[in-house]
Protein backbone atom coordinates (compact mmCIF):
# COMPACT_ATOMS: atom_id res chain seq x y z
CA UNK A 1 0.00 0.00 0.00
CA UNK A 2 1.56 3.35 -1.36
CA UNK A 3 3.09 5.51 2.07
CA UNK A 4 0.70 8.74 1.71
CA UNK A 5 -2.35 6.71 1.23
CA UNK A 6 -1.49 4.83 4.70
CA UNK A 7 -0.55 8.01 6.35
CA UNK A 8 -4.05 8.94 5.12
CA UNK A 9 -5.68 6.15 6.67
CA UNK A 10 -3.48 6.40 10.08
CA UNK A 11 -5.06 9.82 9.73
CA UNK A 12 -8.01 8.90 9.87
CA UNK A 13 -7.86 5.88 12.33
CA UNK A 14 -6.74 8.85 14.99
CA UNK A 15 -9.47 11.13 14.02
CA UNK A 16 -12.45 8.06 14.49
CA UNK A 17 -10.59 7.15 18.27
CA UNK A 18 -11.06 10.67 19.25
CA UNK A 19 -14.37 11.22 18.71
CA UNK A 20 -14.98 7.93 20.17
CA UNK A 21 -13.12 8.66 22.99
CA UNK A 22 -15.47 12.29 23.39
CA UNK A 23 -18.49 10.62 22.56
CA UNK A 24 -18.98 8.44 25.88
CA UNK A 25 -17.08 10.36 27.56
CA UNK A 26 -19.98 13.10 26.91
CA UNK A 27 -22.50 10.39 26.99
CA UNK A 28 -21.27 8.98 30.39
CA UNK A 29 -21.84 5.48 29.11
CA UNK A 30 -21.04 3.19 26.03
CA UNK A 31 -18.21 0.58 25.16
CA UNK A 32 -15.03 2.02 24.62
CA UNK A 33 -12.66 -1.01 24.69
CA UNK A 34 -14.91 -3.03 21.33
CA UNK A 35 -14.92 0.09 19.62
CA UNK A 36 -11.22 1.09 19.55
CA UNK A 37 -10.87 -2.18 18.13
CA UNK A 38 -12.61 -1.88 15.35
CA UNK A 39 -10.98 1.12 14.23
CA UNK A 40 -8.65 -0.04 11.32
CA UNK A 41 -11.27 -2.16 9.83
CA UNK A 42 -14.07 0.50 9.67
CA UNK A 43 -11.42 2.80 8.22
CA UNK A 44 -10.22 0.49 5.73
CA UNK A 45 -14.01 -0.58 4.81
CA UNK A 46 -15.12 2.25 4.74
CA UNK A 47 -12.34 4.80 2.57
CA UNK A 48 -11.45 1.99 0.55
CA UNK A 49 -13.40 -0.65 -0.13
CA UNK A 50 -17.39 1.08 0.59
CA UNK A 51 -16.65 4.61 -0.24
CA UNK A 52 -19.04 5.82 1.37
CA UNK A 53 -20.00 9.37 0.68
CA UNK A 54 -23.09 11.44 1.62
CA UNK A 55 -23.79 11.20 -2.02
CA UNK A 56 -24.04 7.59 -2.12
CA UNK A 57 -24.98 6.79 0.97
CA UNK A 58 -28.54 5.45 0.20
CA UNK A 59 -27.64 4.32 -3.17
CA UNK A 60 -29.82 0.78 -4.21
CA UNK A 61 -26.32 -0.40 -5.31
CA UNK A 62 -24.41 0.71 -2.71
CA UNK A 63 -22.08 -2.09 -0.76
CA UNK A 64 -24.02 -3.00 2.64
CA UNK A 65 -22.04 -2.95 6.44
CA UNK A 66 -23.45 -4.99 8.99
CA UNK A 67 -21.72 -4.04 12.53
CA UNK A 68 -23.75 -7.18 14.31
CA UNK A 69 -21.49 -6.73 17.30
CA UNK A 70 -23.74 -3.54 17.94
CA UNK A 71 -21.98 -2.29 21.46
CA UNK A 72 -19.02 -0.83 18.76
CA UNK A 73 -21.48 1.95 17.55
CA UNK A 74 -19.31 4.42 18.55
CA UNK A 75 -16.93 3.92 15.85
CA UNK A 76 -19.37 3.71 13.46
CA UNK A 77 -21.02 6.89 14.46
CA UNK A 78 -17.32 8.62 14.45
CA UNK A 79 -17.10 7.28 10.75
CA UNK A 80 -20.03 8.54 9.41
CA UNK A 81 -18.83 11.85 10.96
CA UNK A 82 -15.30 11.47 9.42
CA UNK A 83 -17.25 11.37 6.11
CA UNK A 84 -19.34 14.17 6.59
CA UNK A 85 -22.87 12.17 7.02
CA UNK A 86 -22.70 12.93 10.55
CA UNK A 87 -21.95 16.59 12.11
CA UNK A 88 -19.82 16.61 15.11
CA UNK A 89 -23.10 18.10 17.01
CA UNK A 90 -25.13 15.22 16.04
CA UNK A 91 -21.75 13.32 18.43
CA UNK A 92 -22.92 14.82 21.56
CA UNK A 93 -26.54 13.59 21.62
CA UNK A 94 -24.92 10.21 21.67
CA UNK A 95 -27.30 8.23 24.16
CA UNK A 96 -29.78 11.20 24.76
CA UNK A 97 -33.23 11.21 24.50
CA UNK A 98 -34.60 11.84 21.42
CA UNK A 99 -31.50 10.96 19.42
CA UNK A 100 -30.74 9.56 16.30
CA UNK A 101 -27.11 8.14 17.15
CA UNK A 102 -28.83 5.52 20.33
CA UNK A 103 -26.77 3.32 22.42
CA UNK A 104 -26.96 0.71 20.29
CA UNK A 105 -27.27 0.76 15.91
CA UNK A 106 -31.17 1.96 15.18
CA UNK A 107 -31.85 1.59 11.58
CA UNK A 108 -35.23 3.48 11.75
CA UNK A 109 -33.95 6.63 13.38
CA UNK A 110 -30.64 6.59 11.54
CA UNK A 111 -31.11 5.21 8.41
CA UNK A 112 -26.81 4.89 7.31
CA UNK A 113 -27.16 2.67 9.49
CA UNK A 114 -27.89 -0.64 7.58
CA UNK A 115 -29.33 -3.02 10.46
CA UNK A 116 -30.32 -2.79 14.29
CA UNK A 117 -28.09 -4.69 16.29
CA UNK A 118 -27.47 -4.57 20.17
CA UNK A 119 -29.01 -8.32 20.68
CA UNK A 120 -25.17 -9.95 19.56
CA UNK A 121 -26.00 -12.88 17.42
CA UNK A 122 -27.98 -12.18 15.06
CA UNK A 123 -26.00 -9.65 12.71
CA UNK A 124 -24.29 -12.52 10.54
CA UNK A 125 -28.33 -13.85 9.64
CA UNK A 126 -29.20 -10.79 8.30
CA UNK A 127 -25.53 -9.96 6.01
CA UNK A 128 -26.71 -13.35 4.95
CA UNK A 129 -30.09 -12.41 3.49
CA UNK A 130 -28.29 -9.28 1.61
CA UNK A 131 -26.22 -11.15 0.49
CA UNK A 132 -28.42 -13.78 -0.73
CA UNK A 133 -30.68 -10.15 -2.26
CA UNK A 134 -27.87 -9.63 -3.76
CA UNK A 135 -27.64 -12.53 -6.07
CA UNK A 136 -31.35 -12.40 -6.63
CA UNK A 137 -31.00 -8.88 -7.41
CA UNK A 138 -28.08 -10.04 -10.47
CA UNK A 139 -26.40 -6.93 -8.15
CA UNK A 140 -22.59 -6.87 -7.55
CA UNK A 141 -22.60 -4.74 -4.26
CA UNK A 142 -20.84 -6.86 -1.40
CA UNK A 143 -21.94 -7.27 2.21
CA UNK A 144 -19.59 -6.95 4.86
CA UNK A 145 -19.99 -7.58 8.33
CA UNK A 146 -17.71 -7.59 12.05
CA UNK A 147 -18.82 -9.90 14.36
CA UNK A 148 -17.43 -9.71 17.69
CA UNK A 149 -15.27 -13.18 19.31
CA UNK A 150 -17.51 -13.02 22.01
CA UNK A 151 -20.57 -12.47 20.00
CA UNK A 152 -19.38 -16.09 18.14
CA UNK A 153 -20.43 -17.96 20.92
CA UNK A 154 -24.08 -17.67 20.31
CA UNK A 155 -25.71 -20.55 18.10
CA UNK A 156 -27.15 -18.25 15.38
CA UNK A 157 -23.81 -17.53 14.32
CA UNK A 158 -23.05 -20.46 13.53
CA UNK A 159 -26.26 -21.07 11.74
CA UNK A 160 -25.25 -18.17 9.38
CA UNK A 161 -22.18 -19.65 8.78
CA UNK A 162 -23.64 -23.05 7.98
CA UNK A 163 -26.26 -21.29 5.38
CA UNK A 164 -23.62 -18.87 3.52
CA UNK A 165 -21.55 -21.44 1.06
CA UNK A 166 -24.75 -23.21 0.32
CA UNK A 167 -25.97 -20.17 -1.68
CA UNK A 168 -21.89 -19.47 -2.72
CA UNK A 169 -21.80 -16.40 -0.98
CA UNK A 170 -19.09 -15.05 -2.62
CA UNK A 171 -20.09 -11.67 -1.92
CA UNK A 172 -19.99 -11.49 2.14
CA UNK A 173 -17.17 -10.72 3.52
CA UNK A 174 -16.67 -10.96 7.60
CA UNK A 175 -14.23 -9.66 9.68
CA UNK A 176 -13.86 -11.10 13.33
CA UNK A 177 -12.60 -8.39 15.74
CA UNK A 178 -10.31 -11.11 17.22
CA UNK A 179 -9.63 -8.97 20.80
CA UNK A 180 -9.22 -11.97 22.88
CA UNK A 181 -11.70 -10.08 25.47
CA UNK A 182 -15.37 -9.82 26.12
CA UNK A 183 -18.14 -8.14 28.59
CA UNK A 184 -16.70 -10.13 32.03
CA UNK A 185 -13.38 -11.76 31.22
CA UNK A 186 -10.83 -13.18 28.42
CA UNK A 187 -12.38 -15.21 25.77
CA UNK A 188 -10.42 -17.99 26.68
CA UNK A 189 -11.71 -18.04 30.22
CA UNK A 190 -15.54 -17.40 29.46
CA UNK A 191 -16.05 -19.94 26.92
CA UNK A 192 -13.02 -20.83 24.27
CA UNK A 193 -13.74 -20.58 20.70
CA UNK A 194 -10.36 -21.73 18.80
CA UNK A 195 -9.56 -23.48 17.02
CA UNK A 196 -11.57 -21.41 15.10
CA UNK A 197 -9.99 -20.90 11.48
CA UNK A 198 -9.97 -24.75 11.29
CA UNK A 199 -13.41 -24.71 12.65
CA UNK A 200 -14.88 -21.86 9.96
CA UNK A 201 -12.88 -23.64 7.31
CA UNK A 202 -14.71 -26.80 7.64
CA UNK A 203 -18.16 -25.04 7.53
CA UNK A 204 -16.62 -24.09 3.64
CA UNK A 205 -15.24 -20.78 4.29
CA UNK A 206 -12.31 -18.92 3.11
CA UNK A 207 -10.68 -18.44 5.98
CA UNK A 208 -7.60 -15.58 6.58
CA UNK A 209 -5.88 -14.02 9.50
CA UNK A 210 -4.50 -10.84 9.92
CA UNK A 211 -3.46 -8.25 12.34
CA UNK A 212 -6.68 -6.02 12.28
CA UNK A 213 -4.42 -2.76 13.28
CA UNK A 214 -2.06 -2.92 10.49
CA UNK A 215 -3.26 -1.07 7.02
CA UNK A 216 -0.61 -3.18 5.03
CA UNK A 217 -1.91 -6.14 5.84
CA UNK A 218 -5.81 -5.60 5.59
CA UNK A 219 -4.82 -4.22 2.14
CA UNK A 220 -3.10 -7.29 1.07
CA UNK A 221 -5.64 -9.51 2.07
CA UNK A 222 -8.30 -8.04 0.32
CA UNK A 223 -5.48 -8.45 -3.02
CA UNK A 224 -5.42 -11.97 -2.28
CA UNK A 225 -9.61 -11.95 -1.77
CA UNK A 226 -9.90 -9.90 -4.67
CA UNK A 227 -7.88 -13.04 -7.38
CA UNK A 228 -11.64 -14.80 -6.97
CA UNK A 229 -12.95 -17.46 -4.62
CA UNK A 230 -16.62 -18.69 -4.93
CA UNK A 231 -16.83 -19.17 -1.44
CA UNK A 232 -18.03 -16.56 1.30
CA UNK A 233 -15.05 -14.79 2.89
CA UNK A 234 -14.04 -15.02 6.97
CA UNK A 235 -11.48 -12.82 7.80
CA UNK A 236 -10.30 -13.06 11.66
CA UNK A 237 -8.52 -10.11 12.34
CA UNK A 238 -6.42 -10.31 15.64
CA UNK A 239 -6.98 -6.97 17.42
CA UNK A 240 -6.49 -5.69 20.88
CA UNK A 241 -9.46 -4.17 23.05
CA UNK A 242 -9.20 -0.69 23.91
CA UNK A 243 -6.36 -0.29 21.04
CA UNK A 244 -4.70 3.13 20.79
CA UNK A 245 -5.05 3.90 25.14
CA UNK A 246 -2.70 2.58 26.75
CA UNK A 247 -4.86 2.06 29.85
CA UNK A 248 -7.47 0.85 27.80
CA UNK A 249 -5.32 -1.74 26.20
CA UNK A 250 -6.14 -5.22 27.15
CA UNK A 251 -7.90 -4.13 29.99
CA UNK A 252 -11.52 -5.55 30.65
CA UNK A 253 -12.89 -3.37 32.64
CA UNK A 254 -13.17 -1.00 30.17
CA UNK A 255 -15.51 -2.90 27.74
CA UNK A 256 -18.30 -1.46 28.91
CA UNK A 257 -17.21 2.09 30.88
CA UNK A 258 -17.19 5.42 30.05
CA UNK A 259 -13.84 7.59 31.15
CA UNK A 260 -14.23 10.27 33.45
CA UNK A 261 -12.79 13.83 32.00
CA UNK A 262 -9.44 12.88 33.53
CA UNK A 263 -9.00 9.57 32.04
CA UNK A 264 -10.92 11.09 28.73
CA UNK A 265 -7.83 14.09 28.36
CA UNK A 266 -5.61 11.33 28.85
CA UNK A 267 -6.52 9.40 26.27
CA UNK A 268 -6.80 12.39 23.61
CA UNK A 269 -3.08 13.59 24.63
CA UNK A 270 -1.92 9.85 24.14
CA UNK A 271 -3.81 9.59 20.71
CA UNK A 272 -2.53 13.39 19.37
CA UNK A 273 1.12 12.77 20.81
CA UNK B 1 -31.42 2.06 47.59
CA UNK B 2 -30.41 -0.58 45.96
CA UNK B 3 -30.94 -2.47 42.66
CA UNK B 4 -33.10 -5.42 42.71
CA UNK B 5 -30.75 -6.99 40.96
CA UNK B 6 -27.90 -6.70 43.88
CA UNK B 7 -30.46 -7.75 46.32
CA UNK B 8 -30.70 -10.96 44.07
CA UNK B 9 -26.89 -11.38 43.91
CA UNK B 10 -26.72 -11.17 47.99
CA UNK B 11 -29.67 -13.46 48.53
CA UNK B 12 -27.80 -15.97 46.48
CA UNK B 13 -24.39 -15.88 48.02
CA UNK B 14 -26.82 -16.35 51.25
CA UNK B 15 -29.18 -19.47 49.90
CA UNK B 16 -26.18 -20.71 48.19
CA UNK B 17 -24.93 -21.99 51.98
CA UNK B 18 -28.02 -23.44 52.62
CA UNK B 19 -29.11 -25.51 49.77
CA UNK B 20 -26.16 -27.37 48.24
CA UNK B 21 -28.47 -28.35 44.72
CA UNK B 22 -28.19 -24.70 44.03
CA UNK B 23 -26.75 -23.36 40.44
CA UNK B 24 -26.35 -20.68 38.92
CA UNK B 25 -25.90 -20.24 35.05
CA UNK B 26 -24.10 -16.57 33.68
CA UNK B 27 -23.81 -15.68 29.98
CA UNK B 28 -21.25 -13.34 30.12
CA UNK B 29 -23.16 -10.85 32.14
CA UNK B 30 -21.79 -11.36 35.73
CA UNK B 31 -21.17 -8.53 37.27
CA UNK B 32 -24.46 -7.08 35.36
CA UNK B 33 -26.68 -9.42 36.55
CA UNK B 34 -24.98 -9.84 39.90
CA UNK B 35 -23.81 -13.13 39.98
CA UNK B 36 -19.92 -12.68 40.15
CA UNK B 37 -20.46 -13.17 44.20
CA UNK B 38 -22.01 -16.70 44.34
CA UNK B 39 -19.50 -17.15 41.34
CA UNK B 40 -15.92 -16.13 44.06
CA UNK B 41 -17.97 -18.19 46.84
CA UNK B 42 -19.26 -21.37 45.31
CA UNK B 43 -17.03 -21.54 41.64
CA UNK B 44 -17.70 -25.05 41.53
CA UNK B 45 -21.61 -24.46 41.33
CA UNK B 46 -21.37 -21.45 38.99
CA UNK B 47 -21.37 -22.12 35.77
CA UNK B 48 -20.21 -19.74 32.59
CA UNK B 49 -21.88 -20.22 29.66
CA UNK B 50 -20.52 -17.86 27.47
CA UNK B 51 -22.87 -15.34 25.07
CA UNK B 52 -25.45 -17.99 23.89
CA UNK B 53 -28.35 -17.66 26.11
CA UNK B 54 -30.52 -20.76 24.19
CA UNK B 55 -27.60 -23.31 25.11
CA UNK B 56 -27.51 -21.81 28.74
CA UNK B 57 -31.29 -21.83 29.06
CA UNK B 58 -30.91 -25.73 27.56
CA UNK B 59 -28.52 -26.66 29.55
CA UNK B 60 -30.31 -25.16 32.97
CA UNK B 61 -33.05 -27.55 31.90
CA UNK B 62 -30.76 -30.51 31.86
CA UNK B 63 -29.57 -29.66 35.19
CA UNK B 64 -32.95 -29.44 36.35
CA UNK B 65 -34.35 -32.83 35.44
CA UNK B 66 -31.12 -34.31 36.98
CA UNK B 67 -32.44 -32.71 40.76
CA UNK B 68 -30.69 -29.52 40.85
CA UNK B 69 -32.25 -26.11 41.17
CA UNK B 70 -30.33 -23.80 38.78
CA UNK B 71 -30.81 -20.03 38.16
CA UNK B 72 -30.27 -18.89 34.64
CA UNK B 73 -29.57 -15.58 34.57
CA UNK B 74 -29.07 -12.84 32.14
CA UNK B 75 -30.63 -9.07 31.18
CA UNK B 76 -34.73 -9.91 30.85
CA UNK B 77 -34.27 -9.08 26.86
CA UNK B 78 -31.91 -11.87 25.85
CA UNK B 79 -33.94 -14.64 27.71
CA UNK B 80 -37.21 -13.93 26.68
CA UNK B 81 -35.71 -13.60 23.03
CA UNK B 82 -35.40 -17.29 23.93
CA UNK B 83 -38.71 -18.03 23.82
CA UNK B 84 -39.26 -21.68 22.16
CA UNK B 85 -36.45 -22.78 24.23
CA UNK B 86 -38.27 -21.75 27.53
CA UNK B 87 -41.41 -23.09 25.78
CA UNK B 88 -40.40 -26.60 25.43
CA UNK B 89 -37.42 -27.51 27.36
CA UNK B 90 -38.44 -25.79 30.31
CA UNK B 91 -42.25 -25.14 30.30
CA UNK B 92 -43.36 -28.31 28.32
CA UNK B 93 -40.62 -30.64 29.84
CA UNK B 94 -41.92 -28.87 34.10
CA UNK B 95 -38.16 -28.41 34.16
CA UNK B 96 -37.51 -26.46 37.42
CA UNK B 97 -35.47 -23.81 36.06
CA UNK B 98 -35.20 -20.17 37.54
CA UNK B 99 -34.95 -17.70 34.63
CA UNK B 100 -33.64 -14.27 36.31
CA UNK B 101 -34.02 -11.63 33.97
CA UNK B 102 -32.76 -8.18 35.16
CA UNK B 103 -32.26 -4.74 33.26
CA UNK B 104 -36.05 -4.50 32.62
CA UNK B 105 -38.25 -1.53 31.39
CA UNK B 106 -36.83 1.49 29.85
CA UNK B 107 -35.26 2.18 33.21
CA UNK B 108 -32.40 1.17 32.18
CA UNK B 109 -31.94 4.50 30.45
CA UNK B 110 -29.04 5.14 28.24
CA UNK B 111 -28.02 1.60 26.15
CA UNK B 112 -31.27 1.97 24.57
CA UNK B 113 -34.09 -0.17 23.43
CA UNK B 114 -31.90 -3.97 22.46
CA UNK B 115 -30.84 -3.94 26.26
CA UNK B 116 -34.88 -3.26 27.38
CA UNK B 117 -36.80 -6.18 28.80
CA UNK B 118 -40.19 -4.62 27.82
CA UNK B 119 -42.01 -7.97 26.83
CA UNK B 120 -40.78 -10.64 29.04
CA UNK B 121 -43.78 -10.56 31.26
CA UNK B 122 -45.72 -11.01 28.53
CA UNK B 123 -43.80 -13.70 26.61
CA UNK B 124 -43.46 -15.53 30.26
CA UNK B 125 -47.37 -15.50 31.05
CA UNK B 126 -48.31 -17.42 28.43
CA UNK B 127 -46.54 -20.28 29.47
CA UNK B 128 -48.07 -23.13 31.14
CA UNK B 129 -46.08 -23.82 34.50
CA UNK B 130 -44.07 -20.61 34.79
CA UNK B 131 -44.95 -18.24 37.73
CA UNK B 132 -43.66 -14.58 37.44
CA UNK B 133 -42.23 -12.30 39.91
CA UNK B 134 -41.22 -8.82 40.06
CA UNK B 135 -40.23 -8.22 44.06
CA UNK B 136 -40.23 -4.01 44.50
CA UNK B 137 -37.54 -3.75 47.43
CA UNK B 138 -34.81 -5.26 48.59
CA UNK B 139 -36.41 -7.13 51.27
CA UNK B 140 -39.04 -8.68 48.69
CA UNK B 141 -36.22 -9.71 46.15
CA UNK B 142 -34.32 -11.70 48.98
CA UNK B 143 -37.81 -13.61 49.92
CA UNK B 144 -38.67 -14.39 46.46
CA UNK B 145 -35.55 -15.69 45.65
CA UNK B 146 -36.10 -17.95 48.58
CA UNK B 147 -39.25 -18.79 47.59
CA UNK B 148 -38.42 -19.30 43.86
CA UNK B 149 -36.13 -22.05 45.59
CA UNK B 150 -38.90 -23.81 47.89
CA UNK B 151 -41.24 -23.60 44.63
CA UNK B 152 -40.79 -27.10 43.10
CA UNK B 153 -41.70 -24.88 39.23
CA UNK B 154 -39.97 -23.03 36.92
CA UNK B 155 -39.94 -19.18 38.28
CA UNK B 156 -39.64 -16.06 36.63
CA UNK B 157 -38.03 -13.19 38.29
CA UNK B 158 -37.88 -9.80 37.06
CA UNK B 159 -35.41 -7.46 37.97
CA UNK B 160 -34.16 -4.12 38.10
CA UNK B 161 -30.63 -2.19 37.09
CA UNK B 162 -31.69 0.81 38.62
CA UNK B 163 -32.14 1.23 42.56
CA UNK B 164 -35.23 1.51 44.25
CA UNK B 165 -36.53 2.68 47.20
CA UNK B 166 -37.95 0.68 50.01
CA UNK B 167 -41.53 0.31 49.61
CA UNK B 168 -42.66 -2.93 52.15
CA UNK B 169 -41.89 -2.64 56.15
CA UNK B 170 -39.18 -4.29 57.66
CA UNK B 171 -41.10 -7.49 58.93
CA UNK B 172 -42.82 -7.98 55.48
CA UNK B 173 -43.58 -11.39 55.20
CA UNK B 174 -43.64 -12.46 51.04
CA UNK B 175 -46.96 -14.38 50.22
CA UNK B 176 -46.75 -15.41 46.51
CA UNK B 177 -50.01 -14.80 44.28
CA UNK B 178 -51.23 -12.05 47.27
CA UNK B 179 -51.28 -8.54 45.92
CA UNK B 180 -49.81 -6.32 48.69
CA UNK B 181 -52.07 -3.05 50.11
CA UNK B 182 -49.50 -0.16 50.68
CA UNK B 183 -52.30 2.59 50.91
CA UNK B 184 -55.86 2.75 51.38
CA UNK B 185 -58.68 4.86 49.42
CA UNK B 186 -62.00 3.85 47.79
CA UNK B 187 -61.71 6.50 44.82
CA UNK B 188 -59.85 4.38 42.80
CA UNK B 189 -57.41 1.18 42.80
CA UNK B 190 -54.09 1.48 41.46
CA UNK B 191 -51.71 -1.69 40.97
CA UNK B 192 -48.46 -1.30 40.20
CA UNK B 193 -45.56 -3.46 40.08
CA UNK B 194 -41.89 -3.44 40.16
CA UNK B 195 -39.82 -0.31 39.90
CA UNK B 196 -43.29 1.68 39.40
CA UNK B 197 -44.68 0.78 42.79
CA UNK B 198 -42.40 3.66 44.35
CA UNK B 199 -43.81 6.45 42.22
CA UNK B 200 -47.40 5.10 41.86
CA UNK B 201 -47.49 4.95 46.01
CA UNK B 202 -46.02 8.75 46.54
CA UNK B 203 -48.15 10.22 43.73
CA UNK B 204 -51.03 8.89 45.74
CA UNK B 205 -50.22 10.34 48.70
CA UNK B 206 -49.70 13.35 47.43
CA UNK B 207 -53.44 13.54 45.67
CA UNK B 208 -54.44 13.03 48.82
CA UNK B 209 -54.11 16.70 49.07
CA UNK B 210 -56.77 17.25 46.38
CA UNK B 211 -58.72 14.87 47.80
CA UNK B 212 -58.46 11.81 45.82
CA UNK B 213 -58.01 8.85 48.14
CA UNK B 214 -56.77 6.31 45.96
CA UNK B 215 -55.83 2.21 47.23
CA UNK B 216 -52.00 1.46 46.35
CA UNK B 217 -51.77 -2.75 45.96
CA UNK B 218 -48.03 -4.24 45.16
CA UNK B 219 -48.82 -6.84 42.53
CA UNK B 220 -45.21 -8.48 42.69
CA UNK B 221 -46.67 -11.51 41.65
CA UNK B 222 -48.32 -11.35 37.68
CA UNK B 223 -49.14 -14.81 37.51
CA UNK B 224 -50.80 -16.53 38.78
CA UNK B 225 -52.55 -12.76 39.48
CA UNK B 226 -54.71 -12.19 42.44
CA UNK B 227 -58.19 -12.57 41.50
CA UNK B 228 -59.54 -12.71 44.43
CA UNK B 229 -58.46 -9.55 45.44
CA UNK B 230 -59.29 -7.87 41.96
CA UNK B 231 -63.15 -9.37 42.45
CA UNK B 232 -63.75 -8.29 45.65
CA UNK B 233 -62.12 -4.60 44.69
CA UNK B 234 -64.27 -4.26 41.64
CA UNK B 235 -67.07 -4.70 44.29
CA UNK B 236 -65.73 -1.27 45.71
CA UNK B 237 -64.45 0.76 42.74
CA UNK B 238 -65.37 0.98 39.31
CA UNK B 239 -61.96 2.25 38.61
CA UNK B 240 -59.21 0.50 38.34
CA UNK B 241 -55.40 1.50 37.12
CA UNK B 242 -51.98 -0.53 36.33
CA UNK B 243 -48.80 0.92 36.13
CA UNK B 244 -45.89 -1.28 34.99
CA UNK B 245 -41.98 -0.64 33.17
CA UNK B 246 -43.42 -2.82 30.56
CA UNK B 247 -45.51 -3.47 27.36
CA UNK B 248 -48.98 -2.73 27.85
CA UNK B 249 -49.87 -5.80 26.16
CA UNK B 250 -49.64 -8.97 27.67
CA UNK B 251 -48.28 -7.43 30.54
CA UNK B 252 -49.96 -6.36 34.05
CA UNK B 253 -52.37 -4.19 32.59
CA UNK B 254 -53.48 -7.18 30.48
CA UNK B 255 -54.10 -9.88 33.71
CA UNK B 256 -55.84 -7.30 35.77
CA UNK B 257 -57.85 -6.38 32.40
CA UNK B 258 -58.37 -10.63 31.72
CA UNK B 259 -59.86 -11.01 35.10
CA UNK B 260 -62.43 -7.89 35.61
CA UNK B 261 -63.36 -7.88 31.62
CA UNK B 262 -65.14 -11.35 32.58
CA UNK B 263 -67.04 -9.12 35.49
CA UNK B 264 -69.94 -6.60 35.19
CA UNK B 265 -68.33 -3.27 33.56
CA UNK B 266 -65.27 -1.59 35.43
CA UNK B 267 -63.27 1.18 33.74
CA UNK B 268 -59.61 -0.11 33.56
CA UNK B 269 -56.95 2.46 32.25
CA UNK B 270 -53.49 0.82 31.52
CA UNK B 271 -50.55 2.86 32.04
CA UNK B 272 -46.83 1.25 30.24
CA UNK B 273 -45.20 1.41 27.18
CA UNK B 274 -47.71 1.90 24.79
CA UNK B 275 -47.22 -0.56 21.61
CA UNK B 276 -43.72 0.99 21.05
CA UNK B 277 -40.05 0.32 21.35
CA UNK B 278 -37.55 2.05 23.97
CA UNK B 279 -34.68 4.22 23.42
CA UNK B 280 -31.68 5.67 25.06
CA UNK B 281 -31.88 9.07 27.47
CA UNK B 282 -31.28 8.77 31.59
CA UNK B 283 -33.71 6.66 33.64
CA UNK B 284 -35.47 10.47 34.60
CA UNK B 285 -36.21 11.45 31.07
CA UNK B 286 -37.44 8.05 30.09
CA UNK B 287 -39.67 7.90 32.68
CA UNK B 288 -41.37 11.49 32.74
CA UNK B 289 -41.35 10.62 28.58
CA UNK B 290 -43.48 7.58 29.60
CA UNK B 291 -45.63 8.76 32.17
CA UNK B 292 -43.70 6.76 34.59
CA UNK B 293 -42.88 9.37 36.87
CA UNK B 294 -44.35 10.52 40.19
CA UNK B 295 -46.20 13.73 38.42
CA UNK B 296 -47.22 12.41 35.17
CA UNK B 297 -48.89 9.57 37.34
CA UNK B 298 -50.54 12.01 39.00
CA UNK B 299 -51.69 13.89 35.92
CA UNK B 300 -53.01 10.33 34.29
CA UNK B 301 -54.94 9.76 37.43
CA UNK B 302 -56.37 12.85 37.56
CA UNK B 303 -57.48 12.87 33.57
CA UNK B 304 -58.89 9.08 34.47
CA UNK B 305 -61.11 10.56 37.08
CA UNK B 306 -61.81 13.64 34.95
CA UNK B 307 -60.33 15.58 37.67
CA UNK B 308 -58.44 17.29 35.80
C1 LIG C 1 -27.67 -11.66 23.09
C2 LIG C 1 -26.82 -10.79 23.95
N1 LIG C 1 -26.36 -11.28 25.12
C3 LIG C 1 -25.62 -10.49 25.94
C4 LIG C 1 -25.32 -9.20 25.59
C5 LIG C 1 -24.56 -8.29 26.54
N2 LIG C 1 -23.24 -7.98 26.01
C6 LIG C 1 -22.97 -6.80 25.39
S1 LIG C 1 -21.41 -6.71 24.81
C7 LIG C 1 -21.03 -8.24 25.41
C8 LIG C 1 -19.67 -8.82 25.21
C9 LIG C 1 -19.33 -8.89 23.76
O1 LIG C 1 -18.07 -9.42 23.58
P1 LIG C 1 -17.37 -9.38 22.15
O2 LIG C 1 -18.28 -9.93 21.13
O3 LIG C 1 -16.06 -10.05 22.29
O4 LIG C 1 -17.23 -7.84 21.87
P2 LIG C 1 -15.97 -6.89 22.12
O5 LIG C 1 -15.06 -7.54 23.09
O6 LIG C 1 -15.33 -6.74 20.80
O7 LIG C 1 -16.52 -5.60 22.63
C10 LIG C 1 -22.14 -8.80 26.05
C11 LIG C 1 -22.16 -10.12 26.70
C12 LIG C 1 -25.83 -8.74 24.35
N3 LIG C 1 -25.62 -7.47 23.94
N4 LIG C 1 -26.55 -9.55 23.56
Amino acid sequence: MDKVKKAELENHAREIRARIIKMITLAGSGHPGGSLSLVEILVYLFFEKIKRTRQNALDENRDRFVLSKGHGVPALYAIFAQIGLLKDKDLENFRKLGSKLQGHPDRIKLPYVEASTGSLGQGLSVAVGMAIAAKLKKKDYRIYCVLGDGEIQQGQVWEALMSAPKFNLDNLYVFLDYNKIQLDDWVDKIMPIEPLGSKIESFNWKVYQINGHNFDEIHDVFNKIDQGDQKPKFIIAHTIKGKGVSFMENEVKWHGIAPNREESKKALKELYT
Amino acid sequence: MKATRQSFGEALIELGARYDNLVVLDADLLKSVNTHGFAQRFPQRFIQMGIAESNMLGVAAGLALSGFIPFACSFASFLSGRYETIRISVAYSKANVKIVGTHCGVGIGEDGHTQMGLEDISIMRNLPGITVIQPVDDIETRQAVEFAIHHDHAVYLRLTRQPVEQVNKDDYRFEWGKGVVLKEGSDILLLATGALVYNVLQAARELEKENIHARVVNIHTIKPIDRALLLKQIKKTKRIMTFEDHSIIGGLGSAVAEVISEQESVGLKRIGINDTFGESGSMEELYRKFGFDKESIKQSIKRFLRRD
